[in-house]
């Protein structure tokens, strides 16, 4: 018998809604299309500020952070950026409710050498508004900016080598986290790849440590990089991140959220069209035609204007490997919805938002990650789709950029991807050369734009879909350019698109189909009850 | 290998080739012969000003005619006093660290600019060095004539000094970089591969948004 969360379509099933970037469309799916939907979400804690306490009092594989505490030593807090959760959660935000708490016990035990430490790594940093938001306004008027800062991955006085792996990778992070007496990590572990050792070892590190993982090797290798025990990308973060755990002193403390990205009134989003309410279901219609009648601007805010009211789920603190491996897991319990077989074709509509883009456009080449890489890539086993298979995914590809933000992505489609589409050359020839450029490393570094290395690693990103697909179609782009530069082939409706998946054959194709947003991970058993 | 090519006034530093201009006609040799000058600049102004919004290379003629009759001697004694006085204060915070990334990137370093060449010249020392495309007077018996030698440093000009120089070096323009922060210089923005407005005007804002050229502000501290 089906899960729950994985529904058949037959003769007389409604069309589903999916998103084409911030608009939503009706498509026609085949009879016997498997369709997967959201689990519902996990219940969440009815008091989180007493479970971050017995977190706290309570670690695993640690001593409480009480007794880890000792007057006038040197504390540094770094928390996870923006571009977790999706969209931004409403308020508070549980970093808030982590470090509220963590900053209670440090003033009782007469602490008061501390600085928070907002751990971007190489993405932009974040906006003073951002952080208030995301920390709340009594720690960001207490702290900033002077004690509440973005870190600078080019800064290089304030960065430290501070070893390097027996693999023989140099390791750079922030001065001020390596000199202090404790380091308290606050994370928000999203989905299964966040979190972990890659917390400090990445979030805190420079460009050139990045480059020894974040690389298209790493990636191809990774199977998928949503699971953690298969995933090369992870096992070579994590050799970066024992070193760091080796020479600092780190107090980790991890949360989990539900998958409840939309509120109550857009909550039939999430549902199966054929269950849906005659009130959801005109709704609904409203925001087919709404969405397709706006301009994008507006469509934007609709969705943009709106923080999500995720619920917190679980938090664990103590020793790093024990309390992610327990993050991971609750991940795994909100997304994992099992299946048995992988399809000919899958088919996914891309949504209007990325870890990258909060607060801006969704450029191209991030339409390009979700596609063949993030959303690609949410499976456990074995991917969804057959070696070879097609992915047909909906989205306008409009080729926008946002100047503040995404200013190096630019060069890298227009400039870089005409040349080549090949990860490793892209690599070998340009991305060095690029992460040294002047002007884009200004804007990393004094403005709110993305490292210039940046779209490399989204490029990567998208390594896995790339080497395992045989095609791509995009259905309902608006320019023939941008698919063609990602070699993908477009076309005009779902119904032409599953057509050419055919290929000429006469032969009907099993098809699934990723109902996306909130994140879905699919557990695939192979038949014979292999997995991948 | 490759150049970055920086524009001066208002990119790397707040004041304009003004600024330095009135702190030598300030600065002559007795109260009187100051005023003259003082007299003559004023005579000069609407003249000037006009000639800014058609033509920025008749500008600068006119600016620096203000300089006829200083002795050489006096020009370079000024010139410590006009980098440390008028022109150290206004550099932007930041302009320090770009140009430090531009050299570990590994290219050479070029000022570009207006400005007199004893000036550049200090300002470059004070980035640790680099190349110097500056306007320079015209020289006779140790004395300025007020004229300035060909190529005057202005406009599209800049853009044929800084393509000759790029071929004098064996540079490709296409994996050059140039920085400035007005419209005036578009022409020699366009001739590199890597243009970036830096604290931009108008014009000039609107123009990198529509190119997508980088476009930062360094008033900011990093």
């Amino acid at each position: 018998m089906n899960h729950p969360c994985l529904v058949t379509l037959e003769r007389d099933s409604a069309p589903r809604t999916l998103f084409s970037g911030d608009r939503l469309v009706e498509v026609d799916l085949p009879v016997g299309t498997r369709v997967i939907y959201p689990k519902p979400p996990l219940e969440p804690l009815r008091d989180p500020d007493a479970a971050i306490r017995y977190a706290l009092n309570h670690p695993l594989g640690s001593d409480p952070l009480h007794a880890r505490l000792r007057p006038g030593m040197k504390v540094t807090i770094a928390v996870d950026d923006i571009s977790l959760p999706l969209p931004p959660m409403r308020r508070p935000d549980v970093r808030e409710r982590v470090v509220t708490v963590v900053l209670e016990l440090l003033a009782d035990h007469g602490i008061e050498d501390i600085e928070i430490i907002v751990a971007t790594g190489v993405h932009r940093r974040m906006k003073a508004h951002e952080i208030r938001h995301m920390l709340g306004d009594r720690i960001f008027d207490a702290y900033w900016p002077d004690r509440l800062y973005n870190h600078d991955a080019e800064d290089t006085a304030n960065l430290v080598e501070i070893g390097r792996t027996p693999h023989g990778d140099p390791l750079v992070l922030n001065r001020r986290a390596v000199e202090s007496d404790l380091l308290i990590y606050a994370n928000m572990n999203y989905v299964p790849m966040n979190g972990g050792y890659k917390s400090v070892a990445v979030g805190l590190c420079d460009y050139a440590s990045l480059r020894s993982h974040h690389n298209p090797h790493s990636i191809r290798a990774s199977d998928s990089y949503m699971d953690p025990a298969r995933s090369k990308l992870a096992t070579d973060i994590e050799r970066m991140g024992r070193l760091a755990h080796e020479k600092l002193n780190v107090f980790t403390i991890e949360t989990t959220i539900n998958n409840r990205m939309f509120d109550r009134s857009l909550d039939f989003l999430v549902k199966n069209e054929d269950e849906l309410t005659s009130r959801e279901r005109a709704l609904l219609k409203a925001l087919v035609v709404s969405t397709a009648k706006l301009p994008q601007p507006a469509r934007h805010a609709i969705f943009d204007k709106f923080p999500a009211p995720y619920g917190m789920t679980g938090v664990w603190a103590g020793a790093v490997g024990e309390v992610h491996a327990r993050s991971v897991e609750r991940n795994f319990e909100q997304y994992c919805v099992p299946i048995e077989g992988q399809a000919d074709v899958l088919v996914y509509g891309v949504p209007y938002i990325s870890p990258y883009n909060v607060h801006a456009f969704l450029n191209p080449l991030l339409v390009q990650v979700l596609a063949q890489g993030y959303l690609f890539n949410m499976y456990r086993g074995a991917p969804l789709v057959k070696k070879g298979g097609t992915l047909i995914l909906l989205h306008p590809c409009t080729d926008k950029f946002d100047h503040e933000q995404h200013a190096p992505y630019v060069d890298f489609v227009h400039r870089l991807l005409p040349e080549t589409r090949d990860a490793v050359l892209l690599r070998e020839r340009y991305e060095e050369k690029y992460a040294r450029d002047p002007a884009l490393l200004q804007m990393y570094r004094t403005g709110h734009a993305y490292h210039p290395s940046h779209p490399f690693f989204m490029w990567y990103w998208g390594e896995n879909g790339r080497q395992h697909l045989g095609r791509v179609i995009v259905v309902g782009a608006d320019n023939e350019y941008i698919p063609k530069l990602f070699g993908w082939e477009t076309s005009p409706s779902m119904e032409d698109a599953l057509y050419r998946a055919k290929n000429g054959e006469n032969r009907s194709l099993s098809v699934t189909a990723l109902h996306v947003p909130p994140v879905i991970m699919g557990d695939m058993t192979l038949p014979g009850g292999a997995t991948g | 290998m490759a150049a970055c090519y920086f524009d001066v006034d208002g990119t790397l530093v707040r004041t304009n080739l003004i600024q330095p201009t009135v702190y030598y006609l300030l600065n002559q040799g007795t109260p009187v012969q100051t005023a003259l000058r003082v007299g003559k600049a004023l005579f000069r102004a609407p003249r000037m000003a006009y000639a800014e919004l058609l033509d920025r290379r008749t500008f600068n003629e006119l600016l620096y005619s203000a300089y006829a009759g200083m002795s050489e001697d006096r020009l370079a004694v000024l010139a410590d006093e006009v980098f440390d006085s008028v022109l150290r204060p206004s550099l932007f915070p930041a302009a320090k660290d770009l140009v430090e990334k531009s050299r570990a990137a590994g290219h050479e370093v070029v000022f570009v600019s207006g400005a007199l060449d004893w000036i550049v010249r200090r300002l470059a020392n004070h980035f640790g060095g680099g190349g110097v495309i500056a306007n320079r007077l015209e020289m006779k018996a140790g004395i300025a004539t007020g004229k300035l030698l060909k190529p005057v440093v202005a406009g599209p000009e800049k853009a044929r000094i800084v393509r000759d120089h790029a071929r004098e070096r064996g540079y490709d323009l296409d994996d050059c970089f140039a920085f400035s922060d007005s419209y005036s210089d578009v022409p020699m923005l366009s001739v590199v591969g890597h243009p970036a407005a830096v604290n931009p005007d108008k014009r000039l804002a609107l123009l990198a948004r529509a190119y997508s050229w980088p476009l930062f502000d360094l008033t900011a501290h990093a």
